[in-house]
């Protein structure tokens, strides 16, 4: 197993969010976190990726070397498309090869986030995510923005990554766990 | 009505905004002279040619030249000196609750006061070599530090969950999150501090008459009651605030470059 998060309670100041918890995650697949608005399917990956601690319980396995495609994209505004991907990439061409298995074209390399659209902004986040040094992947809400014929070739990219490394995704949309081949875990 | 609207909006090309400014410059200068032409009394307000000839006549003096120069490296000395200690403040008060609370009175206490108060308490205590650069300083510091701390504070905390997910390490957050979030706070507190820096600074030098100042100089021609003098002197004021400024803009822009956008990886 990656790793194991057992009996986690968590809560905010004004809503308690998780009540005794369980989750274990294994080696390689999509693990996907499914359920309604506010039921702490996020919460669940802040804890994963180490951005809140548990009031209570515990989670075992080695969670240092993920990375995150968060609800929002997260890029930043004064780099390129480029310099976005290639500044937490294992190297430049990884983060060209991965730019443009987003779909992207070199001639996009050079713009920046607030000249793209959504969509293009969303496979940019993606793309830096899966060009990075990682053991594991956390995805929220990923295809968000992405037109179905982008969304079918960035899956195919996503299941290649958990043929080997385990990837946790939260979402709403039950076509997304069929297109991933996830393993489904309910809050 | 969309188009007149879109038109009135639509910025000025660089052409039109020189002209512009010509208009208006030629404008100001043809009032000057009509107020002169009423008056008719060079010592109340010298005409613009009278002006001119003066100004054309003190550049050919080394006086002139050496006190402009001085008040420059002392308005420099304030500018430097208010802009590092103002970072420093703001990197301390925003780390520690603590320094906010110890410093916020004190810096609030200086914005509010006077310069005039400043100066003249100033003048009991230091040298009057001093002075415009300690002015300069007062000045500068509470803009610095107000803006730096603002910038630091309104730095996207998502941004920097970012980082440290990615494992950005601490050197390369500053350099590529922090700071390109801060530059634009830091240099509009620059440009705005520049200017007050060396109004405050002349002001100063108007009142504590250092040797070889700009401000001693104009404290002088009022004394001996050449108008014309004063005049040409505010306006090698102005110009040097103007020359400055536009220096200072320049390297922001540079700046802004370099730190906030294309900068490579």
């Amino acid at each position: 197993m990656a790793f194991t998060l057992e009996h986690i309670g968590f809560s905010y100041p004004d809503k308690p969010v998780l009540q005794d918890f369980s989750l274990t995650v294994p080696d390689s697949g999509v693990t996907c976190l499914f359920g309604p608005s506010g039921c702490g399917k996020t919460t669940v990956l802040r804890l994963l990726l180490g951005l809140e601690k548990p009031q209570s319980g515990r989670i075992h396995g080695d969670r240092l070397l993920g990375v995150a495609v968060f609800q929002e994209n997260r890029l930043l505004p004064w780099k390129t498309v480029l310099e976005n991907t290639a500044l937490t990439a294992v190297s430049p061409d990884r983060a060209k090869e991965a730019l443009l298995n987003m779909g992207l074209s070199e001639t996009e390399f050079s713009q920046f986030p607030h000249e793209l659209s959504g969509g293009m902004r969303r496979r940019v986040a993606i793309a830096r995510a899966l060009a990075a040094e990682s053991r594991w992947l956390a995805l929220d809400e990923p295809f968000n923005g992405i037109d179905a014929q982008n969304r079918d070739e960035i899956a195919t990219h996503i299941r290649a990554y958990a043929a080997t490394r385990p990837v946790v995704m939260v979402t709403h949309h039950p076509e997304e766990i069929e297109l991933l081949n996830a393993n489904v875990i309910s809050l | 009505m969309m188009t007149s609207i879109s038109y009135r909006n639509a910025p000025l090309s660089p052409q039109k905004r020189l002209l512009f400014g010509a208009v208006a410059v030629v404008l100001w200068v043809a009032v000057w002279w009509f107020v002169a032409w009423r008056v008719d009394q060079e010592l109340l307000v010298p005409t613009p040619l009278l002006v001119g000839k003066t100004l054309w006549h003190l550049g050919q003096t080394s006086a002139f030249w050496l006190a402009t120069v001085a008040s420059l490296l002392r308005v420099a000395a304030g500018f430097a000196g208010g802009v590092v200690s103002g970072v420093i403040l703001a990197l301390l008060t925003y780390r520690f609750p603590l320094a906010s609370h110890l410093f916020a009175p004190l810096l609030k206490t200086v914005r509010a006061t006077p310069v005039a108060s400043f100066i003249i308490l100033a003048f009991v205590w230091l040298k009057t070599d001093i002075l415009p650069a300690f002015i300069a300083f007062l000045m500068v510091l509470p803009i610095v530090w107000g803006n730096v701390d603002k910038g630091l504070r309104q730095t996207d905390r998502r941004l920097l969950e970012t980082a440290y997910v990615f494992r950005l390490g601490q050197r390369r957050t500053v350099l590529h999150v922090w700071i390109p979030s801060v530059m634009p706070h830091f240099l509009t507190a620059c440009t705005t501090a520049l200017g007050l820096a060396w109004k405050s600074a002349v002001a100063a030098e108007v009142i504590c008459r250092p040797q070889d100042s700009i401000g001693r100089l104009l404290q002088t021609a009022k004394n001996h009651l050449e108008t014309a003098e004063v005049f040409a002197y505010t306006i090698a004021v102005i110009v040097l605030s103007v020359v400055l400024e536009h220096l200072f803009l320049a390297l922001a822009k540079r700046l802004g470059r370099r730190f906030n956008a294309g900068e490579g990886v």
